[in-house]
């Protein structure tokens, strides 16, 4: 790079003093300010979503307001608190402001509650961990890590950001609508979800379909922009086998989401003129096939898994290396295992079918590809083992969220080989034993890898420190509430408890089953009070924190490089030069204990120039 | 063993899935606690003191190459076995001459019997719902399908769960081993009546069903 690119970055930055407040902080085309809104559009969403799951779950517990003969202690406290202690009734608290027909002075329906799950999960799905691990870490990571001044298309960002944030619109807006929101479950599996008797659900469902179109839209732009960022720009001497894991994650998701999303787009087409054109693509009155939507679906929904893991498995393999001083263990076995995910992933959308009525035949041929593919996440977690091995660990607060990540994930990928034998999914299938195994990955893993990852790019993205002793309190609440909320629901799944039922009373052999729900709901309101010091840390953080440094970690990737918080355009007039690796940790060449990517060694000529 | 987990088994291939489950959850089990000691140990071991240097390497290609392997053959192998059990279930078809056809629709099971003549669409059929009647130690067939959306054709104590979709008839097979009444829940979301969604299974004796039988049919 030499003086147009010089120029540039210095108009890019002489302009960034006459943008107003709206191009700075609204329109912006500054792929910085743009991760940042998707961060914080995305924490709100978590609100929504965290608290449609707490319903979910006071209802289990206590179907119907009812704490049932011999209530526990825990439950006795709750009554006193909340409930009426002579007839035994306890509301969900804090909701008698919700009209009815959504909820009946604090007690939930059935209707309302199909559509909290539908709902938590949607928004859980599409609206906090992709925004945040794609939207937000995509954005703000990839043209510093690859050392770039910022994405491809900066224009295409922008959009992409506000046409996401429609979607959001779209999405909160069905709870307004009359019918209430969809309630159909995530997966919205025709013809429950095609024929509005069959739901009640009208317009509600319709929005579900048009928002998730938008959002298909707005994911398309990002990964267009981040592959062609990716492959494009990389700075000099920054070869793809230089790029840090956590880019080469970004790169293989944005390939799986412009390649998945326009087969969900498609069959939300197809559903949305069922519903409203009198098509029949899934409904067999009029010849269409139901197992079609769930082909389409899954074949888009499976790599979707992939999408919300991968940047996840990036980012830890960012912070181990990091704070266990050392460099990743096997680079490229870590990199290419993802690249292998990335093929696997298109042949096993029929696991999640097995019982569906698929052909057995097939159902065999998916269970081996689903075998083969829990083999690139074996070797990511022995590798992540191997890294910790013979390091100088300090145990900070990321560090701990990315321990946290492969110790969770562990428990999530070894649960889904239980689902991938045939026989054995026979009986699992549909219970809360899935619901366990979606939580150990979607929670333990992405949701742990997204909080390591605030903790470790807050210095960067705001300039100041969050606070550690908060922090503590945040991971300890966290790891301990979430074991507790979600690891019996492997219990009760084996169980035969199923999911998405409304009143577990309703059946006498889930009886001796229903002390574990009252168990996991009180760790739930637990793992949600945890996140208050979180929110206290972060919204304090964000304007009083002690200001950070340049490179607060001692870390070796481009975006250390840049000042903090970095300008407009990222680097100054020179962009920086890569001469090596992104994990050389502890490197007997030098005396520090890091090396950064782009530090020239005198006594070794640079290949680079 | 851990057998208070899974509901009671009470069919004839029942025994062939609790012992796929078990073998898959031994090995998952050791991988897991080896998995995590190890990572505890790492911690300790490796924890941060002043003045220790992290040992510089980059990977082991052997130790890759194992890991790499060992889990593969043991996933190859898992599928395998389940392959064998699988096909028991789902491709046999062992003959009988008890058959029912279910037709599932919001929020019930249809449950329509032949009738002394073991025919269906003749003058004797008879439909009653939410309850299946069977007789103990024999195959039963079960033609299974939908009126409406889909739903779930779930017996935990049979581990047998089947979807039933509309546009499409199923066969599955069972054979109860134990005289009894079981739950038959919806295990597929159907709609706002989803949960409570539930027939019941009774497997008889021989003399009971017969004794049943004539209840239904006297003739």
């Amino acid at each position: 790079m030499t003086s147009p690119a010089h120029a540039e970055a210095h108009a890019a930055h002489a302009e960034h003093h006459q943008l107003g407040f709206v191009r700075t902080y609204l329109f912006s085309t500054d792929h910085k300010m743009i991760g940042r809104q998707f961060l914080f559009m995305a924490l709100f969403m978590m609100i929504i979503g965290g608290s449609l799951a707490l319903m979910m779950r006071w209802e289990l517990a206590w179907p119907e307001g009812n704490v049932g003969p011999e209530p526990n202690a825990a439950t006795r406290v709750l009554l006193k608190l909340f409930g009426d202690a002579s007839s035994g009734d306890l509301p969900i608290p804090f909701t008698k402001w919700i009209p009815e027909p959504y909820m009946y002075a604090g007690h939930m329906p059935p209707e309302f509650y199909n559509a909290a799950f539908t709902m938590h999960a949607t928004i859980m799905i599409f609206f906090v961990v992709m925004p945040i691990l794609v939207g937000c870490f995509g954005n703000f990571l990839i043209p510093l890590m690859i050392g770039a001044r910022d994405m491809a298309f900066p224009f295409l960002n922008m959009l992409s950001f506000w046409v996401g944030a429609v979607a959001g619109v779209l999405m909160l807006a069905a709870f307004f609508v009359p019918g209430g929101a969809a309630a159909g479950g995530w997966t919205s599996y025709a013809p429950l979800s095609a024929v509005p008797t069959y739901t009640g659900v009208t317009w509600g469902q319709n929005l579900w379909c048009i928002s998730l179109i938008v959002l298909g839209a707005s994911s398309l732009m990002g990964s267009i922009n981040y592959i062609t960022t990716i492959i494009n720009m990389r700075a000099p001497g920054m070869t793809y086998f230089r790029l840090p894991l956590t880019v080469w994650s970004l790169f293989i998701t944005a390939v799986l989401l412009l390649l998945a999303l326009p087969v969900l787009t498609a069959a939300l087409a197809m559903l949305l003129l069922d519903r409203m054109a009198g098509t029949s693509f899934f409904l067999p009155a009029g010849g269409g096939e139901p197992l079609l939507w769930q082909h389409l679906f899954w074949f888009f929904g499976h790599p979707e898994v992939y999408i919300m893991i991968l940047p996840g498995m990036g980012i830890a393999s960012e912070i181990l290396p990091v704070f266990a001083r050392k460099p990743i263990f096997g680079y490229r076995a870590m990199a290419f295992s993802m690249i292998g995910i990335a093929f696997l992933g298109w042949i096993v959308w029929g696991h999640h079918m097995f019982q569906s009525g698929m052909n057995p035949t097939l159902g065999t041929s998916f269970m081996i590809s689903t075998m083969v593919i829990a083999v690139p996440s074996a070797i990511k977690t022995f590798n992540w083992l191997g890294t910790l091995w013979g390091g100088n660990i300090r145990f900070t607060i990321p560090m701990l969220f990315a321990l946290g990540f492969v110790a969770m994930f562990v428990i999530g990928g070894l649960s889904g080989i239980f689902m991938a034998s045939t026989p054995v999914d026979i009986f699992i299938h549909d219970t809360y034993f899935i619901v366990a195994h979606i939580h150990y990955v979607l929670f333990g893993g992405s949701i742990f890898a997204i909080f390591g990852a605030i903790y470790f790019w807050f210095p960067k993205m705001f300039g100041r420190m969050m606070n550690n002793f908060l922090g503590y309190v945040h991971f300890w609440g966290t790891l301990i509430f979430y074991n507790g909320t979600f690891f019996p629901m492997h219990i009760i799944g084996i169980g035969g408890h199923m999911r998405r039922i409304y009143n577990p009373m309703q059946y006498e052999f889930l009886h001796p089953l229903q002390h574990w729900n009252v168990f996991m709901t009180v760790s739930a309101l637990g793992l949600g009070l945890a996140q208050i010091p979180f929110v206290i840390n972060f919204l304090y953080s964000l304007f009083f924190g002690p200001k950070a440094e340049r490179n607060p970690w001692h870390s070796n990737t481009l975006e250390w490089v840049a000042v903090t918080p970095p300008p407009h355009g990222n680097f100054g007039p020179t962009l920086p030069t890569v001469y090596r690796g992104p994990y050389e940790y502890s490197s007997p060449g030098v005396e520090e204990d890091y090396l950064p990517q782009d530090r020239l060694l005198s006594d070794r000529p640079a290949h680079a120039h | 063993m851990l057998s208070w987990w899974l509901p009671q088994n009470v069919s004839t291939y029942g025994g062939d899935v609790d012992r796929l489950f078990y073998l898959i959850f031994y090995i998952t089990g050791v991988s897991w606690v080896l998995v995590q000691v190890s990572m505890l140990v790492f911690l300790f071991l490796y924890r941060h003191r002043e003045g220790r240097r992290a040992t510089y390497t980059h990977g082991n290609t052997t130790l890759e190459i194992m890991w790499t392997i060992v889990p593969a053959l043991i996933l190859i192998m898992l599928g395998f076995m389940s392959k064998a059990t699988w096909d028991t279930i789902r491709h046999t078809h062992p003959p009988s001459t008890t058959v029912v056809q279910i037709t599932a629709k919001q929020f019930n099971w249809e449950v329509l019997y032949p009738g002394p003549d073991g025919k269906f669409d003749t003058d004797d059929d008879k439909m009653i719902e939410n309850d299946l009647h069977v007789p103990v130690n024999q195959v039963v067939r079960v033609r299974l399908s939908s009126k409406d959306v889909i739903h779930s054709f779930f017996v935990p104590q049979f581990r047998l769960k089947q979807d039933a979709v509309p546009g499409r008839v199923i066969e599955v097979w069972f054979e109860a081993t134990l005289p009894g009444v079981y739950e038959l829940p919806c295990a597929e979301l159907c709609g706002f009546g989803h949960s409570g969604m539930l027939g019941h299974v009774t497997v008889q004796t021989a003399e009971d069903y017969q004794a049943w039988n004539k209840e239904q049919w006297p003739s």
